[in-house]
């Protein structure tokens, strides 16, 4: 961005700063032996124009809302509408979750986003043998429409968008959904939402499992095909980078893996016959915002950048919204410390400031207690307050991307997007994201990142406020929620009374007729809502893909 | 004398939980301190992790649990353990385990809880401290 004659004055006059620099910490060393990133990366001291030398505006960095991207994908981001400020909510029964979306309505929320309990995410009804002990532990227990009918009633559904964090069995509860949403009159090509709906990472990372990588990578471009044809505001697809990182891997990796997932969607579409214009502009994404505030902010605009390149020049991509990477931010979960609880709020503060100054279009902020419990009402109303005080007080949202053209991130923006891409090629080599994790490539490589960084804070090269140092002798005790004991119990016989009162012969027809389109080709999702709309169960309809897809096991690699 | 044999440990993920970081950590970090490890891999039943661990003739279950069914899970491994008749094996467990349920949990036979903030070096050192390899006297 600058000429030639400018940058080699520059270049002196760093040459000179930097034998200054070195005399001061010859008298007073730096504070530090290495100077790096939280995931490893060195940083210098300074950097200058000789770091974006060969940036070329135009076409490295642009215009908000122009290719490739870099600094936005709306040409008014904040101005014209802030983020999407969508808390992740789930707890217990379905009433009990639907009780706490009101009060997040209420307190200002502008979008729904679900958590399921480990059963549902698992597609295990409440009263199998392997649910014992989990119902409503860790988000809201759904078996069947009915439960979904009770989760979203008396909410505005057809003004709100609903995210449901869900993935070996997105496919079902997003039938629930659809199925919700007719029976109250509203038609599925007026609803909006977001299901998680990603498998590569959960092989890679989240580890919620079901069928092996092949048949799931059929199930979800069953959703792509079905969402594009029938729910056109839907996003049948929310590829995450988020547990990849909260898995142990560094901000390159997650956005590496993240990326090579979106890759291996895009040619499974592609593959089925879609036209990549058809498809593309309703995929989403879904990243973590972690604590190393430049490194989180250039990852999102590295992440934009390179999705703007991969689906113009790799997938020739013509609609500029096929070339938007959108995405969904939450702060990590796994930066959080049960030493010193309060102080959570402050780390969530900075990381949703990363998402903000990064160009979010949606953020979750956890709760200062989500470390120990699911959060309880006043933790949450904190969390959302954080984003109301970055948006509406802080004043980073006046203008667009206002790190853009800083030495330091874009510096940073350039090196993660070139190392990702790096990856990219690595395991295009192997053939893809899907025989990446046939061979566990991602996982291991993930793995040693999460060794490393344990070993960094064990030996104090990283500091932990709280637990590593500046450590207190008694911890505070805090309040956390406690979910209803009864409520394994309460759940089982609710849904044995949903199965005794529906038409047991449609129930078996819908879920036979599901299992021999599973051995064809059809598009599943028509089966599915037929089944859930006899009120056939989650684990029923789970069923049939583990009899006919045959039941992944993890590798346990360590 | 009987050779010294290493410490044999089954790190275990009960459940359906899937949150392994910690777990594979755990397992790394006994691996490199010299005891043998199994890892059970995930989403095990706590009648699975009772069996490999008398199959595979542990020492120590170490359970790893983030989801919040550890009152449940953690407990029936150490009722299965009793029921089979082992109660030389140590079990110890951590992950995201409120500080209220530590004692309930201890006083069904947990016989240590390691929550976030942990070292590696301090549950090595607490796992030489108090696991012996079965079987063998000294």
């Amino acid at each position: 961005m600058f000429n030639k004659k400018d940058l080699d004055r520059i270049r002196a006059d760093n040459k000179k700063w930097q034998q200054a620099f070195k005399e001061s910490v010859s008298k007073t060393p730096e504070r530090l032996k290495r100077f790096s990133t939280v995931s490893d990366r060195p940083i210098r001291n300074l950097y200058t124009p000789l770091d974006t030398g060969d940036l070329d505006y135009s076409k490295d960095v642009g215009f908000p809302g122009q290719y490739p991207f870099t600094r936005g994908v709306q040409p008014t981001m904040y101005r014209g509408k802030l983020w999407t400020m969508r808390m992740f909510a789930g707890l217990g029964s379905a009433r009990d979750t639907n009780k706490r979306f009101h009060l997040l309505v209420k307190e200002g929320q502008t979008g729904l986003s679900t958590a399921f309990d480990m059963p549902t995410v698992m597609g295990y009804d409440t009263d199998s043998a392997r649910s014992r002990g989990e119902c409503g532990r860790c988000g809201v227990a759904i078996d069947s429409l009915k439960d979904m009918e009770i989760l979203f009633e008396d909410l505005p559904i057809d003004r709100i968008t609903a995210s449901m964090t869900i993935n070996p069995p997105a496919p079902v509860l997003w039938a629930m959904y659809i199925a919700m949403a007719e029976n109250r009159g509203i038609s599925r090509s007026a609803i909006g939402g977001t299901i998680q709906n990603d498998m590569l990472k959960e092989f890679i990372a989240q580890k919620t499992l079901m069928c092996p990588p092949r048949p799931s990578m059929r199930l979800i471009v069953d959703t792509i095909e079905f969402g594009t044809k029938e729910v056109p505001r839907w996003n049948p697809i929310s590829i995450s980078g988020y547990h990849i990182r909260e898995a142990g891997s560094t901000a390159v990796q997650e956005l590496a893996f993240t990326l090579a997932d979106g890759i291996a969607y895009v040619e499974a579409a592609l593959e089925r016959g879609l036209d990549v214009d058809s498809f593309a502009p309703r995929l989403s994404f879904f990243f973590n915002s972690h604590l190393d505030f430049f490194e989180e902010v250039a990852k999102f605009r590295a992440a934009r950048r390179m999705w703007g390149r991969i689906m113009k020049e790799r997938f020739k991509a013509r609609d500029p919204r096929s070339m938007w990477l959108r995405f969904h931010t939450q702060t990590a979960g796994c930066s959080l410390t049960a030493q010193q609880p309060y102080n959570n709020i402050i780390r969530t503060a900075l990381e949703a400031l990363a998402a903000v100054l990064g160009g979010t279009q949606s953020l979750h902020t956890n709760a200062l207690d989500e470390v120990l419990a699911l959060p309880t009402e006043e933790a949450a109303t904190i969390a959302l307050r954080t984003q109301h005080i970055i948006a509406e007080e802080s004043g980073v949202a006046n203008t667009i991307d206002p790190l853009g053209g800083s030495f330091f991130v874009e510096r940073l923006t350039n090196d993660m997007e070139e190392e990702a891409f790096e990856y990219i090629r690595k395991i295009d080599d192997m053939g893809g994201m899907v025989a990446a994790i046939e061979r566990n490539y991602p996982q291991k490589e993930i793995a040693d990142s999460a060794y490393r960084y344990q070993k960094q804070i064990d030996n104090g090269d990283k500091t932990v406020v709280g637990v590593n140092k500046y450590m207190a002798e008694e911890m505070l005790p805090i309040e956390t929620l406690q979910v209803e004991a009864k409520l394994e119990e309460k759940q089982i016989q609710w849904t044995n009374q949903v199965k005794n009162s529906r038409n047991n012969r449609k129930v078996r027809d819908a879920l036979e007729k599901l299992a021999d389109a599973a051995q064809g080709d059809d598009n599943l999702m028509h089966y599915i809502i037929d089944a859930v709309k006899e009120y056939a169960t989650l684990q029923e309809i789970c069923d049939v893909f583990r009899d006919v897809f045959g039941v992944y096991r993890d590798p346990g690699v360590y | 004398m009987n050779q010294k044999r290493k410490i044999r440990i089954l790190v275990a993920k009960p459940g359906l939980d899937g949150h392994d970081r910690g777990a594979r950590i755990i397992a790394r970090a006994y691996r490199d301190a010299g005891f043998e490890v199994v890892y059970s891999g995930l989403h095990q039943t706590p009648e699975q992790i009772v069996q490999a661990a008398i199959q595979e003739d542990v020492d120590m279950i170490g359970l790893s649990s983030l989801a919040g069914a550890h009152m449940y899970l953690f407990t029936r491994v150490a009722e299965l353990l009793h029921e089979n008749g082992v109660d030389d094996i140590v079990i110890c467990g951590g992950g995201i385990i409120p500080e209220e349920d530590i004692p309930k949990l201890k006083k069904v036979g947990i016989k240590e809880i390691f929550t976030p903030g942990s070292t590696l070096d301090d549950i090595v050192k607490w796992v030489k401290k108090n696991v012996k390899p079965r079987g063998v006297s000294y």
